[in-house]
């Protein structure tokens, strides 16, 4: 039987989702035995991959690199996944949306206004985008899993329902924050 | 008193004429989802979570303010009031930076546990969210204006139970917020008396009183309690 081809990225997000998607314990090995696993920051593959099954994103859209990756990420995916509130719905990564020029607003805070010695804002680094956005208002996605972090036996029961071909149904199951 | 007869999801009830639907399904233990309506003050329909639909009307009504009638066929729980109420929480949730994740009310929020029960589990509206404030002035209440739904039950309660007028409200659409006196700093507002029943009754995160558990600041009982108790000094 041909392995479920599936890919974890994580954008502007704390890894706090990896984490509970690590929390799977013993589900991780049922799991191997299903799916291939052929990107993620837990293995090392530098080119997002064409023909992926499954692509399950933790955090939210936050510079140019990332928009870049997820849109590429949607094109060659058929089942994209936003995992945890940073994807969902922007979360603590979009706070900075609420203020005038937020994204130079955060820059100057953690750079000149935090640093103890040489304040410098780093200059080659990819931009910042103007605002942080939750995935779907960037590309199209199938299935939403909130939570701060998602709790790891909903991602079990999501990627459980998804294997078997059925549709998560999230009334009571799911919490923001 | 005249009593009303009326059909709420099929099961026939009988309640005192004036008694609003929202009493009417509750006190017959039917559960009808709200955000602003809050027992012991008055109503003001203004989270349309309790959206019910009236057999001969095309339109849906707030149950809360809307009066039982005879022979009112009432429903409370149709597929197209889930995904208004859906549409609704989610409206909510988009209108100002609710994030939960850093909220002292996370867990202990009624907006956030209604969005788990009724499942709302994405945000579909663009947001734009204004650049409200946040008033640490006070001695131990707080008021932090991204994270208000403009219930309006800290208003009501405000006035109509403790009976000062503390709290109203300031400009209009996305713009609105609550005030202090007349746009005071919460500190020189001279008519609060610093009761804390607004933190008690705030559904979400907005009003708290510093350095507490929100889950023991909370409790919405109160209005109930002190007009009940009101009421009984009188008869």
């Amino acid at each position: 039987m041909n392995k479920v081809r599936v890919a974890t990225i994580w954008l502007s997000g704390c890894s706090g989702c990896h984490m509970s998607f690590l929390d799977q314990d013993e589900f991780l090995m049922e799991l191997a035995k299903l799916v291939q696993f052929v990107y993620s920051p837990l293995i090392d593959v530098k080119e997002f991959p064409e023909n992926v099954d499954i692509t399950i994103v933790e955090g939210a859209v936050g510079n140019e690199e990332q928009l870049e990756l997820i849109e590429v990420a949607r094109k060659r995916t058929k089942q994209l996944i936003a995992l945890g509130d940073c994807a969902v719905h922007g979360n603590v990564t979009s706070l900075r949306n609420a203020l005038r020029e937020g994204d130079q607003a955060v820059l100057k805070r953690a750079y000149l206004e935090l640093a103890d010695t040489t304040p410098q804002i780093p200059s080659e680094v990819t931009p910042l985008l103007k605002k942080a956005h939750p995935l779907h208002e960037i590309v199209e996605v199938d299935h939403f899993i909130p939570g701060c972090p998602p709790p790891a036996s909903l991602i079990t029961y999501v990627l459980t329902e998804l294997l078997a071909g059925r549709k998560p149904e999230m009334e009571g199951k799911a919490k923001f924050g | 008193m005249k009593s009303v007869r009326l059909t709420i999801d099929g099961r026939a009830v009988e309640v005192p004429d004036g008694t609003t639907i929202l009493d009417a399904a509750m006190a017959n233990g039917i559960k009808i989802p709200t955000l602003c309506h809050l027992e012991g003050v008055k109503d003001y329909g203004g989270c349309r979570l309790c959206l019910v639909e009236i057999k001969g009307s095309p339109k849906v009504f707030p149950a809360c303010t809307t009066p039982v009638g005879q022979g009112m066929e009432v429903t409370t729980n149709s597929d197209r009031l889930k995904e208004y109420r859906k549409m609704a929480l989610q409206l909510l949730l988009s209108e100002r930076a609710h994030i939960c994740s850093v909220c002292v009310a996370n867990g202990a929020c009624e907006l956030q546990s209604l969005a788990s029960e009724l499942g709302v589990d994405q945000l579909i509206f663009e947001r734009d969210w204004p650049e409200l404030s946040v008033d640490l002035t006070h001695a131990y209440l707080v008021i932090d204006r991204n994270r208000c739904i403009l219930c309006t039950r800290c208003i009501r309660v405000c006035d109509e139970i403790e009976g000062v007028h503390t709290l109203d409200l300031m400009l209009r659409g996305k713009e609105t917020q609550v005030v202090i006196d007349l746009n005071e700093n919460w500190k020189n507002a001279t008519s609060c008396t610093g009761c804390r029943k607004c933190a008690k009754v705030c559904p979400v995160g907005a009003i708290y009183v510093k350095g507490e558990a929100l889950s023991s600041t909370k409790d919405k009982e109160v209005a109930k309690f002190i007009t009940e108790r009101r009421r009984s000094a009188f008869e």
